[in-house]
């Protein structure tokens, strides 16, 4: 069975990165991973997104409309846009602090962000809001927003891979001297709820 | 063979690698760029590898590698090529000895690109062999094919994988290094008949060009990647599928949720044409959807091939108006052509989110603290109120165009900015003409504009736009930086330049085409900038002014803005007049900067009325 993941945001807030931990800790457990991200222009301040794929029959790294099993949204816009990739019963992660682009400052646009939340809140059930902004002052980064909602995903059992999975992974890319803040992004949710 | 998860573009080097490559050039852009970054990162120091400044002498110089017997590899993306084409166009005719494959990355969308060509009908023009990979793993795979194909008939064939196939990821199987091919060149011969083109040359040679693309057809039609994958038992009475490269797999990805399976035929090599196996596929059909991005190549060849041996096969696909004729495909977009095809019911189980709140527009913009907007910012603040023109380039620059700062007035092609500015001079000589270029585009594609503008006594202000590197596609070094892709081998990093002697500086070149005023100026002190930008505009001639100031992707900044709120009277004059990203409101639309993205360049703090903007201790 397949397993596809979308993570969805704005250039810069480290999608990347997370989307690439996921694909490691797969590879990790012997699982074919395919994968695709925006890359170039868009990268700067605009929408960017990540397919990550996992199983033994993909033929493309892409996502079809009504595929994705779980989405990561790191800003609530975002997550809206990318809707109608998401499964029926599909679980979504959501941070609820908006990016607002220039257009919108230069036009007095009255994009706050609740609407999306609330729209997302309406359409989808297995629904996880986390307010990035708080927990990242209170984990003391403004660094560590994709490690957050990485961990809050885990935290679902919905990725096929575990919170140990990531953990590991992450060992191997980060220096040591960052690795206890990224742990305590990683568990953020679950300390939360507990 | 060990599996390893990489991207489209390693999996080339990789693969390049494999096949035994000794030489390696290019010039950056997207998609294309990690294929000579990986070679270089990869490289055990018996590879040469270089970033060239620009994709004509990058053709030149692996062409001159191969008439050493090297095997080599040239990468570029499509409109790299146009810039190359010269000496292609004329290198299909000599052929080369060792091996070149000319590795080009077409965009559909187009994503990152000004154009939608297809490198498939480039590769029909100059009559080379095209390879065209529809996966990570047959990238991979493809690549090595190519060189090999490039050997055995002494030509430079083209690789042509697309954005979707060079940025998507894939655990592949790679090979061990002991499978490697090894090639050690003979060393150049002298041979004035093969390596110096003339007319009679050439014209012996087309002959012959047209002999091998006609057996390459049939050599092909055997070729394993170029195949006919047979339909499923229930597949509708003699209707099929055509298709390539990453639509291939969305075709397959989408039949997986059919019951029905059409026979597939997936073309490889657009050119030449395996004629004879898209024959043996067209003898059981009456119908085919030709599912292919940017140019119809395959739906041509078939209505070609079927009115040469009169079948009656209805082709069709973007000429009949069954696929989009512009534009990337999608999963979904291929899903609902095969439906429409396949003449099956539409599928219901899409929720349709049509009632969302309205989603804000994402342009893309500069980023925050890019030594660019204060340029920009410069230029505008000085040549306000006068009759002036702003003529762009292409790169992070090119995002100048974007509100508030609305700087670029024309963009074209590489370097064309130059030439641009002096066109409209020459007509309008009551217009102050401003081209700006980057540092790496100034190497690439300025030089020549300036000493044009020179020598026919043009009336322009050259801003280079200096932050020492190439940032778009994602900071490859410049013969500015004085950094070569050799000092990447053996698993080093040069964070410095190692050679310091082998810098070009751009002031000292501006002055030697003869230009009396050449200013170097530092954007983000903007009182500075913006007298320079007056004083030096109002002098005759040609002049130049390079705002330095390196990258902040690159050159990590530990400070930030803050808002003083006490004094802020909130009359967002910073964001109307800068658009900076850092630049926000919070729940209460009071001003305040966003401390994730701000780098304190403090841009802004000069900006603002009532200096309500200090660095944060």
């Amino acid at each position: 069975m397949n397993k596809n993941i979308l993570l969805c945001g704005v250039g810069g807030q480290g999608i990347v990165l997370a989307s690439k931990l996921i694909a490691q800790a797969a590879m990790e457990n012997s699982l074919p991973v395919m994968s695709a991200e925006t890359i170039g222009m868009a990268q700067k301040g605009g929408s960017v997104f990540s397919h990550v794929r996992i199983g033994s029959d993909l033929s493309t790294p892409m996502i079809p409309k009504g595929g994705a099993d779980v989405i990561i949204g790191f800003e609530p816009a975002e997550a809206v846009r990318m809707l109608p990739y998401l499964k029926k019963d599909g679980t979504v992660i959501v941070n609820s602090c908006p990016t607002k682009p220039v257009t919108a400052m230069l036009s007095a646009s009255s994009y706050t962000g609740k609407e999306m939340l609330a729209y997302l809140k309406k359409n989808v059930e297995r629904l996880t809001v986390v307010d990035c902004e708080r927990a990242a002052s209170e984990i003391g980064s403004l660094k560590v927003v994709n490690m957050i909602l990485l961990g809050a995903a885990a935290a679902t059992g919905e990725l096929p891979i575990s919170m140990a999975d990531i953990k590991t992974c992450l060992a191997k890319r980060l220096k040591p001297q960052l690795l206890e803040m990224n742990y305590k992004a990683l568990e953020y949710t679950l300390n939360v709820k507990g | 063979m060990k599996t390893q998860f990489l991207m489209g573009n390693e999996a080339i080097a990789l693969g390049a690698i494999a096949a035994g490559v000794n030489a390696v050039a290019g010039y950056p852009g997207t998609p294309s760029t990690e294929v000579l970054e990986t070679v270089a990162k990869n490289n055990n120091g018996n590879i040469y590898v270089e970033w060239s400044i620009n994709e004509k002498a990058a053709m030149e110089l692996t062409a001159g590698a191969a008439y050493t017997g090297a095997r080599t590899m040239v990468t570029m993306k499509q409109v790299g090529l146009n810039v190359a084409s010269d000496p292609l166009m004329s290198l299909a005719y000599l052929g080369v000895k060792g091996a070149m494959v000319v590795m080009v990355a077409d965009d559909p969308g187009p994503i990152s690109s000004q154009t939608e060509q297809d490198t498939r009908a480039f590769a029909a023009f100059s009559k080379l062999p095209c390879f065209d990979p529809s996966s990570v793993q047959e990238a991979y795979e493809m690549i090595q094919d190519a060189f090999r194909y490039s050997a055995e008939y002494n030509t430079p064939v083209f690789f042509r994988p697309t954005t979707r196939v060079c940025h998507a990821y894939a655990s592949i199987q790679v090979k061990d290094p002991s499978d490697y091919v090894i090639n050690k060149p003979e060393g150049f011969i002298k041979d004035t008949s093969r390596w110096v083109i003339f007319p009679r040359t050439t014209y012996l040679s087309h002959i012959k060009i047209e002999e091998r693309n006609t057996l390459l057809q049939q050599v092909l039609s055997k070729y394993e990647k170029n195949t006919i994958i047979p339909g499923s038992l229930e597949s509708p009475a003699r209707k099929a599928i055509a298709s390539h490269g990453i639509s291939f797999s969305y075709v397959q990805d989408s039949l997986k949720n059919f019951d029905q399976r059409p026979a597939i035929l997936k073309v490889a090599t657009p050119f030449p044409f395996p004629e004879q196996l898209a024959l043996e596929f067209l003898k059981n059909v009456d119908e085919v959807l030709c599912i292919e991005e940017l140019d119809p190549v395959i739906e041509r060849s078939l209505t070609y091939i079927c009115g040469k041996h009169h079948l009656k096969v209805n082709i069709r696909g973007k000429l009949t108006g069954d696929i989009s004729p512009a534009g990337e495909n999608t999963c979904d977009s291929v899903k609902t052509a095969l439906i429409k095809f396949l003449e099956l019911a539409p599928a219901s189980d899409i929720p349709d989110y049509s009632d969302a709140p309205a989603l804000p527009a994402r342009p893309p913009v500069l980023c925050a603290g890019c030594p660019h907007r204060a340029s920009f910012y410069a230029v505008k603040q000085a040549m306000k109120n006068t009759k002036s023109l702003f003529c762009g380039d292409i790169g992070c620059y090119t995002l100048g165009n974007a509100m508030p700062l609305d700087m670029v007035d024309t963009c074209l092609c590489m370097g064309a900015g130059v030439n641009i500015a002096q066109g409209i001079g020459h007509l309008e000589p009551d217009t102050s003409c401003f081209a700006f270029v980057g540092d790496s585009t100034f190497f690439a594609a300025a030089i020549t504009g300036v000493i044009n503008a020179m020598y026919n006594k043009a009336d322009m202000t050259l801003i280079v736009l200096d932050n020492s590197t190439t940032a778009m596609t994602g900071h490859q070094p410049h013969p500015g930086t004085g950094i070569r892709m050799m000092e990447f081998a053996n698993g080093s990093r040069p964070e410095k330049p190692i050679d310091v002697a082998n810098r070009i500086n751009i002031e000292q070149v501006l002055k030697g085409i003869g230009l009396k005023t050449v200013k170097t100026v530092n954007p983000l002190e903007l009182d500075k900038a913006i007298s320079c930008v007056s004083s030096v505009a109002a002098e005759p001639g040609v002049k130049a002014i390079i705002f330095k100031s390196p990258c902040i992707v690159l050159e990590k900044s530990s400070s930030s803005a803050i808002v003083d709120p006490i004094k802020c009277i909130n009359c967002k004059k910073c964001i109307r007049e800068l658009g900076c990203p850092a630049l926000t409101t919070d729940t209460d639309g009071r001003l305040v900067i966003n401390q994730a993205l701000c780098t304190g360049c403090m841009l802004c703090s000069q900006v603002c009325p009532v200096r309500a903007i200090d660095r944060k201790n």
